[in-house]
């Protein structure tokens, strides 16, 4: 019900840009302010929810260390994990490199199996590694690709991703290999999300919110480069984009249906973006378990709120119990005579036996 | 109710979740799966608000009129206060690897102990009263509204974590839900919702130094008696030293060593240890009766409850005038010390570098808390040759290591204690990868799960790491599960009993001590008893 949910919000907002930009002709509302707002609210909203988090106190250097530390005995030198246990902020860069670019930590996953036993076991599982990665890196291609539209003379660097992209020269124009793999990436995700029961039962609508728009994006991209009814002119999209960058928008003639509804479920991704769980993007970069060094017996790490708290002091301690101290040879600070009274372990609340820090 | 037999337990386990939606599953408050809440007086002890006598079963758990206020309250300022869980409850993106990583869901099959719902049950609540999407469009935002049902069922799944952090080292954003629990149950503390086997000990621990409540000379007692023991078994007797003012180095260990089995063996290890480095070396070390609990179950209530029981150890040492601080083998307790202690507490600067008395070797990880792990120390006295160690004396024993949660996945302390085991040890396997090292399975009782009560729960949890044991037992006719925690050696017992019956659980110093050469000694048996490798017919 939750996916019929997110996939009924995209066709609406399909719709919307049809019958908006399409049958009732509102271009520059499609095609300059929504994308305009779109924009403003990403950037404004990222920034603000990352400062948020930023200015957030990390009173305790927590991290999950994931192998041998470095501080440690010599002989157990050549043993350190630098990558999983970084003992310096160097290795915290290490660490977060490979966490952000490369999925460390997904990249161990496993998967648990009953057998008839009792017998449990584990195997490794890669699958999510590899379809995150399929889908991150592609988008990264694909979002690096549209730079051609905003650009003019387009830089040698998107050229050449884009043949790159579309070396296998299969189709005309020719099929870009990034737009394949994503959908194939999308698609795994989705499945996975449909079908392993665990993760059907944790997932959300804003879990398949964001897959069934971005595979609308997709969609409605791949249609205008290669279905006949759906292609568009690209002269007049690069004028309208060129128009954007320039800020002196203008909305050319000749610009499909096809186009408003790809830019519009681009907006709404944008607008999306910082209100949701699509944050992970800055949120890694943020994450205590992973990018603090492990060095919190070596050196000392300022809590910013630390506040006093009282605890119950060995005066105290001894006053309650000194008489028992003394009987069994145990040293005091005080000879038993002078506070016989209060030796008799009585009850002192535990407010007055505190000592301040 | 009686736990099932280990057979019909692990049929009972499915890994596919019911189709009702996870909100709308009510919840059920199972016997043998919670701990009984907290007596009023524990928390009385230490000022923790909203004490009264409740009971988790019953409809009406007695919360103060303003319940609802002081959580969210709570929340609201720990939002503000931890970046942890600030970014924790932003950025989950529900993938799902952190699913089958817990031992309770892997052990149980209850789907809200899959680490993700664990902290979607805390995250609702954070959408559905705290963010604008979520307080609009309510459940289709991921959102719902803190009821009583919510609360009930938060305070039942928090207390089915052991804040093991497994979880968190494959989460590609390393969300931990061992945070989000740790602030869980300080908000449910706000509520006088804490369990009598983690409010009990916090209590003895303020008042008597230790979790167990034994008053000074008892603690001293039981030390003397654990003597007598090492004299039966080896003809020699230390005479330890205690609260003795300018001794070199202070000793804390968890009180769970000084008094039950199989941890006391443990501490008998330590006993022979520093009595042959006393007599050999002149090494002078003292135990506190005031500070005489390593472990720290306000770690398992709050933050500050943390700091209050950690407190006493920088005290205790500068009132003893001590140089350094020598750690016994804990799990949490470590993290505790190397992850908190020096923030919270220090840096204590009446405390010097730790150095080795009898290897000279300066301990500059510890620069700045002045504390030590006893295994590092004596890893580094094996490497110079400092301990005479005889390894055949532990040939009856097939050993694996279990790592334990808080030094492999807070510390990074992975090498220390196979560098020793195996320095003692001729038969030493190691358990499968994926269940040791940062991957290793907690012993399914740990942040203060471990009363009676919930046996059911505990030998679940148990049995991810009962069916590593057993895959080595099986193979390599393993029969000692050797360990660096004292609620390892408690519960490990317990879950070997129940799924693995004929493997032992013990101490690394336990095996340090069977193999250690004492001058003058006359050693028959091991510390148990048991007739030593070659003496059994003697």
């Amino acid at each position: 019900m939750k996916a019929i949910y997110s996939l009924i919000l995209v066709v609406a907002l399909i719709l919307i840009a049809m019958i908006g930009a399409g049958a009732m002709g509102m271009g520059a509302l499609f095609g300059v302010i929504i994308p305009y707002v779109a924009v403003l609210v990403f950037i404004v909203g990222f920034v603000v929810r990352v400062v948020q988090w930023g200015k957030t106190p990390v009173p305790f250097r927590i991290p999950t260390t994931c192998g041998q530390a470095r501080k440690s005995l010599p002989m157990f030198k050549d043993k350190w994990n630098r990558l999983d246990n970084p003992g310096t902020k160097l290795g915290v860069v290490g660490r977060m490199f490979f966490e952000v670019f490369l999925f460390r930590s997904l990249f161990r996953n496993t998967k648990v199996e009953l057998h008839q036993g009792p017998h449990i076991a584990y195997s490794s599982s890669k699958w999510l590694w590899i379809f995150a990665l399929i889908f991150h890196y592609t988008f990264l291609v694909i979002f690096l690709r549209h730079m051609r539209f905003f650009t003019e003379p387009v830089p040698e660097i998107f050229v050449t991703m884009d043949h790159m992209d579309s070396m296998f020269q299969i189709l005309s124009p020719a099929l870009y290999l990034s737009s394949v793999l994503i959908l194939v990436a999308l698609g795994y995700l989705l499945l996975r999300r449909l079908l392993v029961p665990t993760v059907r039962y944790i997932s959300q609508p804003a879990d398949y919110f964001p897959l069934f728009l971005i595979i609308g994006i997709v969609i409605s991209g791949m249609l205008m480069r290669y279905i006949g009814a759906f292609k568009t002119d690209l002269m007049p999209v690069k004028e309208l984009a060129m128009g954007l960058v320039q800020f002196s928008p203008t909305v050319p003639e000749g610009i499909g249906t096809t186009f408003f509804v790809h830019l519009f479920l681009v907006s709404v991704l944008l607008i999306y973006f910082p209100f949701s769980k699509l944050m992970h993007l800055g949120g890694v970069f943020l994450s205590p378990t992973r990018n603090l060094p492990n060095d919190s017996r070596e050196k000392h790490h300022e809590n910013p709120w630390n506040y006093p708290v009282k605890f119950h002091s060995y005066q105290s301690y001894e006053d309650e119990n000194r008489a028992v101290m003394v009987e069994s040879g145990l040293p005091v600070e005080k000879p038993l005579e002078e506070k016989a009274e209060e030796a008799s372990g009585d009850e002192t609340p535990d407010e007055n036996a505190e000592k301040k820090e | 109710m009686a736990t099932p037999k280990p057979d019909v337990l692990y049929r009972n386990i499915s890994h596919h979740p019911p189709e009702l939606d996870w909100m709308d599953v009510p919840l059920e408050i199972k016997p043998g799966r919670y701990c009984y809440s907290a007596d009023a007086a524990s928390l009385e002890a230490v000022g923790m608000p909203n004490a009264r006598s409740w009971n988790p079963t019953d409809e009406d758990w007695k919360l103060p009129a303003n319940w609802k206020e002081t959580f969210l309250e709570g929340m609201k300022d720990r939002l503000q206060r931890f970046r942890s869980f600030k970014v924790f409850m932003d950025i989950c993106v529900r993938c799902g690897a952190c699913a089958d990583k817990c031992h309770f869901f892997i052990g149980s099959g209850d789907p809200k102990n899959m680490p993700v719902l664990r902290a979607e049950l805390l995250r609702s609540v954070y959408r559905g009263e705290m963010t604008k999407a979520g307080q609009i469009l309510g459940r289709m935002a991921g959102g719902r509204e803190l009821n009583e049902k919510v609360l009930k069922e938060i305070w039942y799944y928090y207390y089915q974590c052991t804040e093991c952090r497994r979880c968190s080292v494959y989460c590609p954003y390393g969300i931990d839900q061992a945070e989000i629990t740790i602030i869980g149950r300080e908000l449910l503390n706000l509520l006088g919702l804490q369990t009598e086997w983690i409010g009990k000990p916090v209590a003895n621990c303020n008042r008597l130094g230790n979790h167990l409540g034994l008053p000074p000379h008892t603690f001293k007692d039981n030390i003397d008696f654990l003597c007598d023991d090492i004299e039966e078994a080896t003809g020699i007797k230390p005479e330890p030293t205690f609260n003795k003012k300018g001794a070199d180095i202070l000793f804390i260990t968890p009180s769970g060593d000084v008094f039950a089995e199989p941890g006391i063996f443990t501490c008998m290890g330590y006993l022979i240890l520093f009595h042959y480095l006393q007599e050999e070396y002149g090494m002078d070390i003292t135990w506190s009766t005031y500070a005489s609990e390593g472990g720290n179950f306000g770690f398992f209530t709050s933050h500050e409850m943390m700091k209050k029981l950690n407190a006493k150890m920088y005290h205790e040492a500068e009132r003893l005038g001590v140089k350094w601080i020598l750690g016994g083998e804990c799990g949490h307790m470590w993290r505790v010390l190397h992850q908190y202690m020096d923030t919270m507490n220090g840096p204590p600067e009446f405390l010097e570098v730790p150095v080795s008395p009898i290897t000279g070797t300066r301990f500059d990880h510890a620069a700045s808390t002045k504390m030590i792990h006893i295994v590092e120390f004596v890893a580094d006295l094996i490497k110079h040759k400092k301990l005479p160690l005889d390894k055949s004396r532990n040939d009856h024993l097939k050993v694996t290591f279990h790592d334990s949660c808080n030094p492999s996945r807070g510390m990074g302390f992975l090498e220390e204690p196979r560098y020793v085991i195996n320095n003692v040890c001729n038969h030493f396997y190691e358990m499968p990868e994926g269940t040791i090292k940062e991957q290793t399975f907690c012993c399914g009782a740990g942040s203060g799960l471990n009363p009676g009560e919930n046996e059911e729960l505990r030998m679940m949890g148990g049995l991810p790491r009962a069916n590593a044991v057993k895959f080595v037992r099986d193979r390599k006719g393993v029969n000692t599960l050797a360990n660096v925690c004292a609620i390892d050696r408690a519960t490990l017992s317990a879950s070997m009993e129940y799924w693995v019956p004929d493997v032992g659980v013990c101490g690394v110093h336990e095996l340090l001590a069977n193999a250690l050469i004492l001058p003058g000694e006359d050693r028959q048996t091991d510390l148990r008893g048991e007739p030593l490798p070659g003496k059994e017919d003697e």
